[in-house]
């Protein structure tokens, strides 16, 4: 922590205290946590947007008789944790979505998991719940049972309210949640005059898999095992930022050569998906010969994982505690040869999309995030990056392997399709460089160290890059080594609202170019 | 013959599609199927029972049946391997274009009948499209026309036969001109691209979304013709050397060893332009088909002006 991080939060805490704010700062673990009081929950927003403090995640927690209502935020890489407390009898707190529009969706998820009511939330409508479970009931509370209370048939999500528009020439055009190609489930309800796109609204939750309510009771290896499948995309990114949180949380601290194991695993997930999704967006505009050949050299790639590691995708690789598996300086070798391969593949098949006039006719200035809109939504990863927001976990927060190595972020300013497509490319250069410079650094030793049960009540928050961009898990555990709660946020939760802006004022016809250049996860979003 | 002609025409269109299909395949360093896939794609289709949406009405499940017809019955005004049949008289270019005209519209009417919106939203694109395309085309074929000085395919297909290799500008321009306007027409890339699962993006296949069974056999087998109708008119009308001008088996022979050749090299031709340019943007559509137009524009121009005279 250098100075003018820590000036930030002293400054911040005394211009609370001077608002009237009772603040109780609390260490935990990693973390700083703040906690005030309820009726100041609003209040603390509008501070923090003033202090420029970037909206991170949202979630609740039910304890007995009380809720235990949590926010994160960050600035300068430094994460402020806050925390609020209200009773059971009375559950309310006033919204934090007012100031924050990145908070709308998650204080919905709240309110239809836990039947907290956030006043002054500007959208009052259901967000997770569709019709699974009914009216009164809440799944996150601890008397709902775990395997709930489902009907024969749940029956389907109708007369969700969605935003109306009326006038000559304004049609509505609803697609999904059942796609023609095979691809997650999500609705979009579109209005639109000829093919011009005047609004579009998201409808999520059709892959909800309850994984917050079955986390609970889990010992760390199983709790690991599920975060891997919170998103199958971001299996390395999702297990990673649950083990973290567990470690800090049990106080264990994985050996050097564990950490340097989980960069490559992490980088290697990020070159995989990034050459899919550079494939998938010149599929999007028919230029199908780039598609086969992105996906021709992701295979190879993914192959070696494979021969490597075992698993295509990485699944189950990071345990608690540390990695399941080794590399060998065979391995070592292997990989080296496989980024020349991939740099050179790659060169060729950039110099085609590059050259291809049609293709840049499509994806310059379409699809247009303004860098004032990505910062206003506190857009993550590449979205954000391709929209001049430089964030980046492993340089502003760093967490081992990175803090031992230095690189650069990839950013681009326009904000088009064009530049979420060529801030991937040079990630994947990045990510190239990182693992070569993690094979020439990985310290010898032990690749696991051996689980010590915390103390019960023991939490903790821990942030990691996925592929996607910054991962934030939240963990407690209860007596006997058992997960009492546990909270992932998908970078996709911050980016979809994104999409909703971006693709104003373009075609219909280019929705799903827009959509592929942001490439949300559903099941990460859903949970 | 002709009858023969017309069976030959439509029992050939699937191949050109299987072919076009490996042509691209082949460019994208993938494994093709096998060129026969088509056929057994159809077969597989006409065996399915049909779905067919509680809404929808009579327009729905007559329209591929109408679609087909009116598909095969411009096929057979155009000549495959021979020209100056006996039928050959009945039916000019502009009755070829009416017929596919009248596929189109019930095509569109099937789209918007069942009352999704992506019927709907194709509908609407394929009449704009078709709108612009529509005058492009027949600017392309007066231009011929002037010169043979007739609208019959056949007489002008044997006028040019008989004037031998001259150079003609307008020909060349309206030869473009077609070209462009074939494009467009059968939803190949960049105007349309046939392969896609994207909804929003798709302008013939959101009109066919809701078909299914032999009524999407008839549909594909439709579009697999006019892909081949369209072929073959530019085959045959700026390149006809090889057309059967008697009716004798050798002749006849040769002349179907030349068209299948001809329409080869063009599918190979497609496949590479494919292969090479992404789809368009929607509205550059309209740019796009201008382009038809003035060209199909210019080659009259040049005819009158340069051609006209001797």
């Amino acid at each position: 922590m250098n100075s003018t991080t820590a000036n930030w939060q002293t400054a911040f805490f005394n211009q609370l205290v001077l608002k009237g704010c009772v603040v109780e700062r609390i260490s935990i673990a990693s973390a700083m946590l703040w906690q005030i009081e309820s009726r100041d929950w609003q209040l603390f927003a509008e501070q923090g947007l003033e202090e420029q403090l970037r909206w991170v995640a949202g979630w609740a927690e039910h304890n007995q008789s009380q809720f235990l209502v949590n926010a994160c935020f960050e600035k300068q890489g430094l994460y402020l944790w806050l925390r609020t407390i209200i009773t059971a009898e009375k559950p309310e707190l006033p919204s934090q979505a007012t100031v924050y529009p990145a908070a709308s969706r998650s204080e919905r998820h709240t309110r239809d998991m836990f039947g907290i009511e956030f006043i002054g939330h500007p959208d009052d409508r259901r967000w997770t719940r569709h019709k699974a479970w009914s009216e009164n009931s809440y799944p996150l509370r601890k008397d709902f049972p775990v395997q709930g209370t489902p009907d024969h048939i749940t029956p389907p999500d109708m007369d969700y309210p969605f935003v109306k528009s009326h006038g000559t020439g304004v049609y509505e055009i609803p697609v999904g949640p059942v796609h023609a190609g095979i691809i997650e489930p999500g609705h979009f309800r579109f209005q639109a005059v000829g093919e011009l796109i005047l609004n579009l609204e998201e409808r999520l939750g059709y892959v909800h898999k309850g994984i917050e309510k079955i986390a609970e009771g889990r010992v760390p290896v199983s709790l690991a095992r599920l975060a891997g499948r919170i998103s199958g995309d971001t299996t390395v990114g999702h297990a990673w930022a649950a083990c973290m949180a567990m470690e800090q949380a049990a106080g264990i601290s994985i050996p050097p050569r564990a950490a340097f194991l989980r960069g490559i695993l992490a980088e290697r997930e990020r070159v995989a998906n990034h050459l899919g999704d550079m494939g998938a967006i010149c599929n999007d505009v028919a230029f199908i010969f780039a598609q086969m050949q992105f996906t021709r050299i992701r295979e190879l790639w993914l192959r070696t994982n494979a021969q490597l590691f075992g698993h295509r995708l990485l699944m189950d690789r990071i345990i608690p505690g540390g990695v399941a598996c080794d590399l060998t300086d065979t391995g070592c070798a292997l990989i080296r040869q496989d980024i020349v391969r991939l740099r050179n593949e790659l060169a060729d098949i950039l110099m085609a999309v590059d050259l291809n006039s049609t293709l840049e006719d499509r994806l310059y200035t379409a699809g247009y995030l303004a860098p004032e809109l990505a910062a206003a939504y506190g857009a993550v990863g590449y979205v954000g990056r391709a929209s001049g927001q430089r964030f980046d976990v492993r340089k502003d927060a760093p967490y081992a392997p990175y803090d031992q190595i230095s690189f650069k972020v990839a950013v681009e300013a326009q904000g088009d399709i064009a530049s979420r497509f060529w801030v991937r490319n040079k990630e994947i250069n990045s990510a190239l460089k990182l693992i070569e410079k993690f094979i020439d650094l990985l310290p010898p030793g032990d690749i696991m160290t051996a689980w010590r049960e915390p103390l019960a009540g023991s939490e903790s928050l821990a942030a990691v890059e996925g592929w996607r961009g910054e991962i934030v898990s939240y963990v407690r555990f209860e007596a006997d080594n058992k997960i009492a709660r546990f909270y992932s946020r998908d970078p996709s939760i911050i980016n979809w609202p994104a999409l909703e802006k971006l693709v104003l004022d373009n075609i219909v016809p280019d929705f799903p170019v827009c959509n592929k250049s942001l490439n949300g996860s559903y099941s990460g979003n859903d949970l | 013959m002709a009858i023969v002609q017309t069976l030959l025409f439509a029992a050939l269109a699937p191949l050109l599609a299987g072919w076009l299909k490996w042509c691209k395949c082949f460019l994208q360093n993938r494994r093709a199927p096998s060129l026969f896939q088509s056929y057994r794609d159809l077969i597989k289709l006409t065996r399915k029972q049909p779905v067919v949406a509680e809404h929808a009405s009579w327009v729905f499940t007559r329209a591929p049946y109408i679609i087909f017809s009116a598909t095969v019955l411009a096929a057979s005004v155009v000549p495959l391997i021979a020209v100056n049949l006996p039928t050959s008289a009945i039916a000019d270019v502009i009755v070829l274009v009416g017929f596919l005209g009248s596929a189109r519209f019930f095509l569109a009417l099937a789209g918007l009948d069942i009352g999704t919106a992506f019927g709907g939203m194709g509908s609407s694109r394929e009449m704009t499209v078709s709108s612009l395309a529509e005058p492009a085309m027949l600017m392309a074929v007066f231009t011929l026309s002037m010169t043979a000085s007739t609208t019959n395919l056949s007489v002008g297909i044997t006028h040019v036969l008989n004037e031998g290799l001259v150079l003609r500008p307008s020909f060349v321009f309206a030869l473009f001109a077609l070209i462009l306007v074939a494009v467009a027409e059968t939803g190949r890339i960049p105007i349309d691209n046939p392969t896609t699962h994207l909804e929003l993006t798709m302008i013939h296949e959101a009109m066919i979304l809701e078909y299914s069974g032999r009524h999407l056999a008839l549909i594909e087998w439709a579009s697999q013709l006019k892909l081949m109708l369209y072929g073959v008119l530019i085959a045959n009308i700026f390149f006809p050397w090889g057309i059967a001008e008697t009716i004798s088996l050798q002749s006849l022979l040769s002349g179907l060893l030349a068209i299948v050749g001809k329409l080869a090299v063009l599918a190979i031709v497609l496949a590479i332009s494919e292969t090479l340019v992404a789809k368009m943007r929607l509205f550059r559509v309209q740019e796009y088909l201008s382009f038809a137009y003035l060209l199909g524009l210019l080659g009259m121009l040049s005819h009158i002006i340069l051609e006209a005279s001797r």
